[in-house]
C-alpha cells in the first residue's frame, strides 16, 4: 500500500510541476521544449506498453508516429477537413494499419520482431518519402492548423497548446496506469515473462499482443498528430528510424517496464540535448557510451535503479514480522518494475 | 471416456518418441506414467496440451477430439498441467503468479481495464479469491508475497501445483513433481496430490520415485522407447515381467 500511495504522490507531484511550470518561466521557448516533450512521451507511452510490458521491441514506431502525423497534414491540408474530426481519423488510421501490420509482425518474436518491425519502420518511411501525390514527398507539408477551437478555447497560443497536450499525456497516463493495473496487464506481464507459460494457463497470447500493439501504435499515431499540429510542419524525416531510436532512448534511460520512465527519460534527454547543443552531433558521442553503461548496469533505467534501492532499504529496515504483514492479501500489487527480456 | 489417446504418435527426425500409444485416464483416479529415461513421458505430456502437434492419432478429451486444439483452449476446457523443469513467472510473486493463473475464466478486455468497469473489478476480486484459496490449498500462505526466484525447490514444485489448480481444471498433468526434492517433502507433495485427487481433480503424473508411485496411483502405464509396454494396477506392474526386464532386473521397482 504504502508502495501505490508513494507512487501516487510522485505522479500528483509531477502533474502539479507540469501545470505550473508555464508560470515559473517566461520564457516561450522553454514552454515549446517542453510541449515537444510532452509529444514525445506520449509515443514513448506507447513504445513502452508494448516492449517494456509485453516484451516485444517494436522498432516501427517511427513509423506509426508519422502515420499519425501525415493521416492529420493530409485529411486537413489537403482535405481541408474539420481538424478535430481529421485528429479522430488519424488514430483510427493508424490503429487500422496497425492491426493489420501487427497480424503478421506479431507471428515472429523477440530478435525476429525487432528485426521484422525495423524493415516495416523503414518501408513506411520510403512510401511516405517517395509517394508524390499523397505527401508531397521531400517538400513536406506545410500549412497544418493549429487544433481547432474547443468551445471558448483557442489553440492557437503557445500556451493553450501546452496544456492540450499536457491534457493529452494526462489521459495517456492514466491508461497506461489503469491497463497496468488490471488483469490485462497482468496478462501482458505474463506474456513478457513466458510466453509458453501464458498459453499453458489459457492465455491467448495473439489476440492480447495484438491488442496491445494496436493500442501502442495509436499512442504512437496520437504522438505524431499532436506534433503535427504543433510544429505545423511535417517532412517524410518524423518516420526515420533514428526517431524510434530516440523514442528508445528515452525510454531505456527512463526505465523500459515502469510507468514514470517515460516521463523522467524524455525530459531529461530532451533537456540535455538542448544543453549541448553546441556540441553539435557530437553529443551523440557523450550519449552513446552513457547509454551503453546505462543498459548494462541499469536495465530497467533510472526508474528502475531508484525503485530497486528503495526496495532494498525497505528490505533491510522492516523487521521480519512487519515484512509479513505487508504481504497479507490484498494489499500487495502487480509488480510492475520488473526487468524485460529484451531491450 | 474421460480422456483417451488413440495411436498417440509424435516422430522427432528419425526418432520415434512417442509410438502409437492407447491410453485412456481414469476420471477421479491418480494415474501414472512411469518410464526410464527418455522414453517419451514429458513428450506424452506435450501432445495432449497441445504443445507438440501429434505426427499421427488423436487426443479425445470428454467426447472432443482436441488434438489440433491450441495449447490455451485445451487450458480452457480444464486440463492443467506443471513441468518437468520449473516452469514459472520467476521474477514475480507466489501470489501474482497465481492470480493470472485464472485469467482464462475472466472475460474483462482492455476497454474493461481503461474505464474500470465493474466487470473488472469483480473479476479481480475471483482471481484473488481463487488465488487465496489454491495458495491455502497447497500451503504457501507464508511466502506468497515472496519472488518465486527465491523460493526453495519444495516451494516452486508448490507454487507450480497451484499455478496449475487456480485454472479450475477437471485433469492435472504433473510432470515429475518430485524430482530434486527430499523424501520428507516428497511425503508432503504426495499428500497434496491425494488431496488434489480427493477434490475430484482426475490426475495424471509422472514420475521416477517408485516407492510414491506404488503407493499413490490407481493405474499405471508404463512407456519404454515411446512404446507402451505395459498398464495396470500397481501390483500388476510390479509383477509384469516386460517391465521388471525393461528396469534391468527390476530393483529399480518395489
Ligand atoms: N523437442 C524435441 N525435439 C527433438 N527431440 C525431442 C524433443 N523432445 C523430446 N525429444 C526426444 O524424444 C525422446 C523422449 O523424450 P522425453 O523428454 O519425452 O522423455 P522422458 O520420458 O520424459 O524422459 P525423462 O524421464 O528423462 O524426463 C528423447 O529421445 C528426446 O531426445
Ligand atoms: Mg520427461
Amino acid at each position: 500500500m504504502a508502495k501505490i500511495l508513494k507512487q501516487r504522490n510522485i505522479i500528483s507531484l509531477l502533474i502539479l510541476i507540469a501545470i505550473v511550470f508555464p508560470f515559473l518561466t517566461k520564457n516561450e521557448y522553454f514552454i515549446h521544449v517542453m510541449t515537444l516533450s510532452f509529444i514525445w512521451m506520449i509515443g514513448v507511452y506507447g513504445l513502452n506498453l508494448l516492449a517494456g510490458y509485453t516484451g516485444y521491441l517494436s522498432l516501427a514506431h517511427a513509423g506509426f508516429f508519422a502515420i499519425g502525423a501525415y493521416s492529420l497534414g493530409i485529411l486537413t491540408v489537403k482535405a481541408e477537413m474539420n481538424f478535430w474530426l481529421a485528429f479522430l481519423l488519424s488514430l483510427l488510421i493508424t490503429g487500422i494499419l496497425g492491426f493489420l501490420i501487427g497480424l503478421i509482425a506479431l507471428r515472429t518474436k523477440e530478435h525476429f520482431f525487432a528485426i521484422y518491425t525495423l524493415c516495416v519502420g523503414y518501408i513506411i518511411y520510403l512510401v511516405i518519402d517517395k509517394w508524390d501525390s499523397l505527401t508531397e514527398g521531400v517538400r513536406g507539408l506545410i500549412g497544418i492548423p493549429a487544433p481547432g477551437k474547443a468551445g471558448p478555447i483557442n489553440f492557437e497560443e503557445p500556451l493553450s497548446q501546452y496544456y492540450l497536450v499536457l491534457f493529452f499525456l494526462l489521459v495517456t497516463v492514466l491508461i497506461v496506469y489503469r491497463i497496468i493495473h488490471s488483469l490485462s496487464g497482468r496478462t501482458y506481464i505474463a506474456i513478457r515473462n513466458s510466453e509458453d507459460l501464458a498459453l499453458t494457463i489459457g492465455i491467448s497470447t495473439m489476440k492480447n499482443k495484438l491488442s496491445v500493439f494496436v493500442l501502442s501504435t495509436i499512442f504512437a499515431g496520437l504522438s505524431g498528430a499532436l506534433y503535427a499540429s504543433f510544429i505545423r510542419f511535417i517532412g517524410p524525416d518524423i518516420g526515420q528510424i533514428s526517431v524510434t531510436f530516440d523514442l528508445l532512448t528515452y525510454l531505456l534511460v527512463g526505465g523500459i517496464g515502469t510507468l514514470s520512465g517515460p516521463i523522467v527519460g524524455t525530459v531529461l534527454i530532451v533537456w540535455l540535448s538542448q544543453e549541448l547543443q553546441f556540441l553539435q552531433d557530437y553529443r551523440m558521442l557523450i550519449f552513446g557510451p552513457v547509454l551503453t553503461l546505462l543498459v548494462i548496469f541499469y536495465p530497467r533505467g533510472i526508474v528502475g535503479a531508484l525503485t530497486g534501492w528503495k526496495h532494498k532499504r525497505d528490505e533491510k529496515r522492516k523487521p521480519q514480522a512487519a515484512r509479513a504483514s505487508s504481504m497479507a492479501f490484498g494489499k500487495s500489487q502487480v509488480t510492475v518494475d520488473k526487468p524485460v527480456k529484451e531491450g | 471416456m474421460f480422456l483417451e489417446t488413440k495411436g498417440l504418435t509424435k516422430r522427432f527426425g528419425g526418432n520415434t518418441a512417442v509410438n502409437n500409444v492407447d491410453f485412456t485416464v481414469e476420471q477421479g483416479k491418480i494415474n501414472a506414467i512411469i518410464g526410464p529415461n527418455g522414453a517419451g513421458k514429458s513428450t506424452f505430456f506435450n501432445l495432449i496440451s497441445g504443445f507438440h502437434p501429434p505426427t499421427s492419432g488423436q487426443v479425445i478429451f470428454k467426447g472432443q477430439d482436441v488434438t489440433k486444439m491450441p495449447a490455451n483452449k485445451i487450458a480452457e476446457l480444464g486440463v492443467a498441467r506443471t513441468f518437468q523443469t520449473t516452469n514459472l513467472f520467476e521474477q514475480s510473486t507466489v501470489l501474482d503468479n497465481v492470480i493470472v493463473g485464472h485469467r482464462l475464466r475472466t472475460k474483462s478486455t482492455l476497454f474493461d481495464a481503461i474505464f474500470r468497469t465493474g466487470r473488472l473489478k469483480t473479476e479481480e476480486a475471483i482471481c484473488r479469491e481463487k488465488a487465496m484459496e489454491v495458495i491455502e490449498f497447497t500451503g504457501l500462505m507464508h511466502v506468497m508475497g515472496k519472488q518465486v526466484g527465491s523460493l526453495s525447490q519444495e516451494e516452486k514444485k508448490r507454487t507450480a501445483f497451484a499455478l496449475a489448480l487456480a485454472t479450475d481444471p477437471e485433469i492435472v498433468f504433473l510432470d515429475e513433481p518430485a524430482a530434486g526434492i527430499n523424501p520428507d517433502e516428497t511425503e508432503g507433495l504426495a499428500e497434496l496430490i491425494k488431496q488434489i485427487a480427493k477434490k475430484g481433480i482426475t490426475v495424471c503424473l509422472i514420475e521416477h520415485k517408485m516407492k510414491m508411485i506404488m503407493k499413490l496411483a490407481d493405474k499405471i502405464m508404463v512407456l519404454n522407447y515411446g512404446e507402451k509396454i505395459a498398464e495396470g494396477t500397481p501390483e500388476q506392474i510390479q509383477n509384469n515381467p516386460t517391465v521388471i526386464k525393461a528396469y534391468l532386473g527390476g530393483s529399480a521397482i518395489a
